[in-house]
């Protein structure tokens, strides 16, 4: 398999899936950028993070929309059309900014057809950038897929590895429910073995990317990198050796591939970006403590982020994530309890 | 443009059916069988028709929390209206969205909406899908004066200016948002809503929207220009609603005698009797019979509603996803 970064593994699914339906669409803010500047320049950053490389040129101006500042019309617009035909992926630039269209999300695409008596479909994408680590501060770094996650009528991806970006991808823009995508923005770079060709992986279908013994630690999206750094480092230092488990999507949630691995281990450490309350760390943690309250050998430790909001300062920002420190320290406390 | 009679009876049914299954609700609400909260569009047929009349099936609308007349201008079954407004497994989302959810998209009726601005955003996406289809079919965006100061449908008016999208943004003004009149609500334009779509850049104009005709021939004119890539326009219909914002609403906020002045002067069926007849288009015993078929369909639908059984319990979570 080739090594891709997230980003190209991203952009090759969104092309793959342009290239062989038209309705799909994508609309967003910058998504080519440049439009009635000075210069006449289009596909000027190819997004502002890179994932479109010369759509413009390619999809042309019907299928790939530089739209105004306007977050409410995008996803608004996104669930309209996608009641008439079409298939949009819309970009919010950053998750923070979900606040802006949070009705078009929760009260429109996801009701839609529960309200309608399960006659309509709305087959869209919302892809949105999120999380901490670049000292973007408190309203463009905030993990909120939990607050997505609680939607129902609405499916969530949260990638970590380039394969599953560009899996997830596929299968997002192919499902016929309304899909948020959380892509975390230190990601983007990240690089991986990507299968070649059509390669869509299930929602609701976790990934094992460790293997171990003695404890489970569940990880979300980029804090599955970080808990892999710290597996391995205890398996290399103290012989202590876990699962790592990726969902991959917290809407639908596997279930199974936790609770199995639990059932072997014993112990659960769930790793998650957001703050503590009504997290998907909790939801997980709750959902061990009902289903698997006789595989625990131990109390489930949760590593989230501070129920602050985002800081600003470097050293404040690293206090405030999960930190590879964090997450061992909630491992040994486990495996020494 | 001259209207055929079947065109003018149509219209008239259309209206007809509109004010009795309203009327009928007021009369049925206080007996209880009805759950939830209901908004009656009486007073406002003409503009529901008058729009709807320029549209067929693929064309779209969005709605209101107000919806029951756009529902049935748009086509939808009027017994499947009336079943899901007493929340029984026979209505048209089964019992699952009740009077401000309404949907039928067979009819390219994209649902009322239970969010006071939510649905032009959503038609001026649909305009995106027919834009991109090429088929010449056209959105409209049926809103009230209160959706006028809400920041989506302004950002979806830009949209649709910037895109050139054929979607056309109707708002309804009926005297009142909720229990606050524009008069108090409006900043600028306070008697004059449509100026504000007029500043986005489109064509904007404001007619009396208790005048069937007045109503039709300003919207057919912005639904060619749609359809033939003309881009958007809007219009302010005025008129004045016969009833509160919600049925319950003691309207205390509504000077004594105005509701009855608005059904002396304001009344867009009577206004259209008097016009057909008068120049001698339809006889009053065409309209009459309308009137009696119309007030029979509402008998059956109400007595159809109250018979049918309701969704069973394990409905609760079918139909939120397609697959999960």
């Amino acid at each position: 398999m080739a090594i891709k970064t997230y980003r190209e593994a991203l952009t090759e699914a969104l092309m793959i899936e342009m290239d062989r339906d038209e309705r799909v669409i994508i609309m967003g803010e910058d998504v080519a950028g440049g439009a009635g500047g000075s210069a006449g320049v289009r596909d000027n950053q190819n997004g502002i993070f890179g994932t479109y490389p010369q759509f413009h040129a390619r999809y042309g101006e019907n299928r790939f929309i530089d739209t105004p500042i306007s977050e409410a019309a995008i996803v608004g617009a996104a669930a309209g059309a996608a009641l008439a035909g079409l298939r949009p992926v819309v970009e919010i630039m950053f998750a923070d900014f979900i606040g802006y269209c949070l009705d078009q999300i929760m009260n429109q695409a996801a009701k839609f057809r529960y309200m309608f008596g399960g006659k309509s479909r709305t087959p869209m994408v919302l892809r949105t950038a999120y999380g901490a680590g670049l000292s973007a501060a408190a309203q463009h770094s905030q993990a909120i897929y939990p607050m997505i996650t609680h939607i129902p009528g609405i499916k969530v991806a949260v990638p970590s590895k380039p394969a599953d970006v560009k899996g997830l991808m596929l299968t997002a823009m192919r499902d016929d429910d309304p899909v948020v995508f959380f892509d975390h923005k230190a990601l983007f770079g990240v690089q991986g073995e990507v299968p070649e060709g059509d390669t869509p992986i299930p929602f609701g279908k976790g990934m094992r990317y460790r293997e171990g013994k003695d404890a489970t630690v569940v990880a979300i999206g980029r804090m599955v990198h970080f808990s892999e750094a710290v597996v391995d480092k205890l398996a290399k230092e103290a012989g202590i050796t876990c699962d790592v488990i990726d969902p991959r999507t917290t809407s639908p949630l596997d279930e199974d591939i936790i609770l199995a691995s639990v059932q072997k281990t014993g112990r659960l450490i769930v790793v998650d970006e957001s703050p503590p309350r009504c997290s998907v760390a909790g939801d997980i943690s709750a959902m061990v403590a009902m289903k698997g309250f006789d595989f625990l050998d131990a109390p489930i430790q949760m590593v989230t982020s501070a129920h602050s909001p985002v800081p600003f300062a470097p050293n404040l920002e690293r206090a405030y994530l999960p930190s590879g420190a964090k997450i061992e320290e909630a491992i040994r406390k486990s495996v020494d309890y | 443009m001259q209207l055929s009679r079947e065109q003018l009876l149509k219209a008239y049914r259309q209206m007809k059916t509109i004010r009795e299954f309203e009327d009928r609700l007021h009369e049925e609400i206080p007996k209880g069988l009805i759950p939830g909260f209901t908004h009656l569009y009486s007073g406002q047929e003409a503009i529901a028709v008058g729009v709807c009349e320029n549209l067929n099936d693929s064309d779209a609308i969005t709605s209101t929390h107000r919806g029951h007349g756009h529902c049935i201008a748009k086509g939808c079954d009027v017994k499947g209206m009336m079943a899901e407004i007493y929340g029984r497994a026979t209505g048209l989302c089964g019992g699952k969205g009740g009077s401000m959810h309404i949907a039928d998209l067979s009819k390219g009726m994209l649902g009322a909406n239970g969010i006071v601005g939510g649905g032009p955003p959503l038609a001026m996406g649909a305009a995106i899908a027919f834009r991109n289809r090429g088929k010449g079919e056209v959105a409209v965006a049926l809103a009230g004066d209160g959706s006028c100061n809400s920041g989506p449908v302004f950002e979806a008016m830009n949209m649709a200016v910037m895109l050139n999208l054929p979607v056309i943004f109707v708002f309804e003004n009926n005297g009142y948002s909720e229990q606050t009149a524009p008069a108090y609500a409006v900043g600028a334009g306070k008697t004059d809503l449509v100026r504000r779509a007029e500043g986005f850049g489109m064509p904007a104009s404001k007619h009396d929207g208790t005048d069937f005709f007045s109503v039709y021939e300003a919207t057919r004119e912005a639904v060619e220009r749609a359809r033939t890539g003309g881009g958007p326009s809007a219009f302010e219909f005025n008129c004045l609603r016969f009833f509160g914002h919600f049925e319950g609403d003691p309207q205390k906020y509504r000077i004594k005698g105005e509701v009855e002045m608005a059904r002396d002067t304001m009344d867009c069926l009577k206004n259209f009797r008097h016009r057909v007849t008068e120049a001698k288009l339809l006889e009053g015993k065409d309209l009459d019979q309308v009137d009696a078929e119309v007030k029979q369909l509402i008998e059956e639908a109400v007595a159809e509603a109250i018979a049918a059984p309701f969704p069973p319990d394990t409905d609760v979570t079918k139909n939120v996803y397609i697959n999960y």
